[in-house]
């Protein structure tokens, strides 16, 4: 037990540094606060003890000053903590733009990860060394917290939507995985690591699973099984919005109002359909909740947001063929 | 002064015998007495549950309780110390003993409606008992969706009952505060004569009133819920589980406020009366309590920074967090200040009151760490929190309360209780209480999350110092407990004014008859006045001047 005791956690993450320099601030600060108060009201307490039974203290007025110097500089301190903690809570909350998708979902009491190459895993997640990993994550029952603390990084997985959490690792090694939000009784054994390889590593290791295809191509695959390209189609038959680009996009909804399609718009018109309609069309979609699982659906929605990088003729051609 | 002389032979506790006599009376300081037992009790149970919890963690292993039983026994321990002991404690016993006392008024507004309040209490907790004995809940207190709605199936509804209930408890002392303290002043006590403790528990009161109902709709909400899946968190049914975390912090953060701002009043009292000195900037100090109360409504997203709100809600929540520390370390300051020049004396409570500035210090501090974005997001659902809120919450309010017990027990029960063990036990406190705490803030930024119940071997150095501490700790809690009750039969009799403290209630014998005052004070003074005496009894007075 006193072997191998550590008081710091690992640093392994581009970001680790950041926050642990501003927790640093905040020690220091709470310490330098904490033992000036400290030592004032001992100093006082003993400089000022009652030396006869009935002697009583001078009273002052307050001081306007000081109250004014005592509530000021705290606040211009804890002011100066908030922008820096904002500072990196942004940068936390900001994956670049070449980050890598993977996919994320909890359950009780477990983590399912798949590569953008289709490799699954579970309660282990290998990545590479330096390049940037967004995760995409939600959950299948509870809420649970996705926590790496040697990335410094932590978010909720949350069920019916997704939230994401990026990280670019700085060394190779096994990081300990936690769930964070408490999820019932095997909670504290919902935990797993994440394995950080050298590219090469990463590549063989890639290999050497059995993934069959790419998460995308087994979206576009879910595409034609569920039949979604009789309607998101390009040509004049079309009942629904085409589907080509649309991420990112800000759509113009039957109400009048508009929306950034993003995961959680295109997955809520998957599941729900008539929640939000976008103008010019008909609420004539069926719902797919509980036709597809939560794995399905990133697939899904992965392959519609590499359709954006396709050119619209390709789909239209494609539309076009199948039409009639 | 003449109130010294004797005290009369009639006082609260023997005007009447009889067990209908306590269950039906409306006196505030029997009712008090009647809380006092009672959140005793749940207190102790609370204390068993964190003794397991402790005893599970001194091994990394999960191989003293189930983890099913340990999930219930850290939901019941936090149930009963927030909902059964927290929030009523310094309220309903010290402020409902001494609130009439210090404003010279014979009683609470409605005494019948405090009466009502704690049976309302006691069968809230009844509920909450009969679901521990009956298995449990195994949500945590805090009662996430869609865990507690859908998914788990122990006794989520009859405890949230037993919130819901206990609630109305605490409206209904708020309430009756709030209009005895606008009605009921002796005359000439203006609202700048009252002492600080009043002021605090204005405050307080302000926020169970109008906090108290939006955790009970919450919870009725999650009953129904979880009864007929109507939608509202469970996204399975199109409910959005975030949306629980909004409303269950909107109450439960400023009901941090409920737990320590009468803390903070009983501070303001010992700090007076051991430094014999008006509390420096009394005006600071009382304003900023209100301060608290209004912006403690302000902050409750900063329990949800990891939960997918947006960055821009969340560094909102984090600069309004930062603000409430403001009015926090004005008291602070105010009442080191106070110590300047004063004439102090290390008594108990005074010990007491040491220990409830420090610890509250490092408290409140860590709580601007936490309210800092980049810090929250390591360190959210940690150790960190834990040890963050009990310095706040065992720190400030239990070391606030039993402070106040050691001040005004001489009055409450006219007997002096001994000086040696007293001591000792705030000794023993601060002692336990740091070497249980602060090895959490260490393990909390490693990464050890929170409610779990086994944990990473190299964690366990400072599980063992944690539950040491606890060990200590739990001597320290129940020395009071056991040297209190040997006073009650053994103890010398109290004077009037044990301490030479200046206000109302030392001036009323120990302890105080049923009508708290022979005939109604006039203020002519400031609080904590100890350069001159600032009230008259008219007639008493009157008599004492014939008589010389």
């Amino acid at each position: 037990m006193w072997k191998n005791f550590p008081l710091f956690p690992p640093s392994a993450s581009t970001l680790s540094g950041d926050v642990d320099a501003v927790y640093f601030f905040g020690l220091a600060v709470a310490a330098f606060f904490s033992l000036l108060i400290f030592c004032a009201v001992l100093f006082l307490a003993i400089r000022f003890r009652r030396r006869s039974p009935d002697e009583h203290g001078t009273p002052e007025r307050a001081i306007v000053w000081l109250e004014i110097a005592w509530s000021t500089i705290p606040l211009v301190i804890m002011l100066g903590m908030f922008g820096w903690g904002a500072k990196v809570f942004f940068d936390l909350h900001r994956p670049p733009a070449n980050a890598t998708e993977y996919f994320v979902v909890g359950k009780q009491w477990m983590w399912k990860f798949q590569h953008p190459t289709g490799n699954r895993e579970i309660n282990e997640l290998h990545v590479p060394v330096g390049a940037p990993v967004r995760l995409t994550m939600t959950s299948e029952d509870v809420i649970h917290s996705f926590f790496v603390p040697a990335f410094r990084t932590k978010a909720d997985v949350i069920p019916g939507r997704y939230t994401t959490l990026w990280f670019q690792a700085t060394k190779p090694g096994t990081f300990a995985l936690y769930c964070a939000e408490y999820c019932g009784a095997e909670h504290s054994r919902m935990i797993g690591q994440v394995v950080v390889m050298e590219p090469r590593d990463y590549q063989a290791w890639l290999v050497r699973g059995s993934a069959t295809q790419a998460v995308a191509a087994s979206g576009a695959d879910l595409f034609g099984a569920l039949s979604c390209n009789t309607c998101h189609r390009a040509d004049s038959a079309a009942r629904a919005p085409l589907l080509a680009g649309i991420f990112g996009r800000e759509i113009h909804l039957a109400d009048g109002t508009t929306i950034k399609a993003d995961d959680n718009y295109l997955r809520e018109s998957i599941l729900n359909p008539a929640a939000k309609v976008v103008a010019g069309y008909q609420p004539v979609m069926p719902t797919f909740k509980g036709q597809i699982s939560e794995e399905q659906l990133l697939q899904l929605l992965n392959y519609i947001k590499t359709m954006a990088a396709a050119p619209a003729p390709q789909q239209a051609a494609l539309g076009g063929t199948e039409a009639r | 002064m003449s109130a010294e002389a004797t005290s009369p032979r009639i006082n609260y506790l023997n005007a009447d015998y009889g067990v209908r006599s306590w269950l039906f009376t409306k006196d505030h300081k029997r009712i008090a007495l009647l809380y006092l037992g009672t959140i005793t009790v749940f207190f102790a149970l609370g204390g068993l549950m964190a003794a397991l919890i402790r005893l599970e963690l001194a091994t990394p292993a999960g191989d003293l309780l189930q983890p099913d039983t340990y999930n219930r026994v850290f939901t019941m321990h936090g149930v009963l110390m927030v909902f059964m002991f927290l929030i009523p404690g310094i309220p309903a016993v010290l402020g409902n003993f001494l609130i009439p006392i210090m404003i010279g008024a014979k009683d609470l507004a409605f005494p019948k409606i405090n009466l009502a309040s704690w049976y309302i209490f006691t069968i809230g907790g009844l509920f909450i008992l009969w679901s521990l004995l009956n298995g449990g809940v195994d949500t945590g207190w805090t009662f996430y969706t869609p865990y507690s709605t859908s998914f788990s199936n122990t006794h989520v509804v009859a405890t949230g009952l037993g919130v819901f209930i206990t609630g109305f408890s605490s409206i209904l002392t708020g309430l009756n505060f709030i209009v005895t303290i606008h009605r009921m002043r002796a005359p000439g006590l203006t609202w700048f004569r009252l002492p600080l403790f009043v002021w605090a528990h204005y405050a307080t009161s302000l926020i169970q009133v109008l906090g108290t109902p939006v955790i009970a709709i919450t919870v009725l909400m999650l009953a129904l819920e979880r009864l007929f899946h109507l939608g509202i968190f469970d996204p399975a049914y199109g409910g959005d589980p975030v949306l629980f975390q909004h409303l269950f912090w909107f109450y439960s953060h400023p009901a941090v406020y409920i737990m320590v701002l009468p803390a903070m009043g009983v501070a303001s009292e010992i700090f007076a009366a051991f430094a014999r000195k008006r509390i420096f900037g009394y005006r600071f100090v009382a304003f900023s309590s209100l301060a608290i109360a209004v912006l403690g409504f302000l902050v409750w997203a900063h329990h949800l920074f990891v939960a997918g709100i947006s960055v821009y809600a969340a560094t909102v929540f984090s600069v309004l967090s930062m603000l409430v520390a403001v009015p926090s370390a004005i008291k602070v300051f105010n009442w080191t200040a106070t110590l300047y020049e004063g004439s102090i004396s290390w008594e108990t409570p005074m010990l007491y009151g040491l220990g409830f500035i420090g610890l509250f210090t490092i408290g409140g501090l860590t709580g601007v760490m936490l309210a800092t974005l980049g810090i929250d997001v390591q360190v959210h659902d940690t150790y960190f929190v834990v040890a963050h809120f009990h310095y706040v919450m065992v720190g400030g309010t239990i070391m606030g309360y039993l402070g106040g017990l050691h001040y005004w027990w001489p009055k409450i029960s006219g007997k002096l209780y001994p000086v040696f063990w007293s001591k000792l036990s705030a000794l023993i406190i601060f002692i336990g209480f740091n070497l249980t705490f602060f090895p959490q803030f260490l393990l909390g930024y490693m990464g050890m999350p929170r409610r779990y119940h086994s944990y990473p071997p190299e964690w366990q150095v400072l599980n063992v110092l944690s539950s040491a501490g606890a060990s200590i700790l739990a001597v320290g809690y129940l020395m009071p407990l056991v040297y209190f009750a040997w006073s009650m039969r053994y103890g010398k009799p109290a004077p009037a004014n044990p301490w030479g403290a200046v206000g109302l209630e030392w001036e009323t014998p120990s302890p105080p008859p049923t009508e708290n005052f022979a005939e109604i004070p006039v203020v002519v003074g400031e609080a904590y006045d100890y350069t001159q005496r600032n009230y008259r009894f008219p007639l008493r007075d009157h008599h004492e001047v014939a008589h010389v």
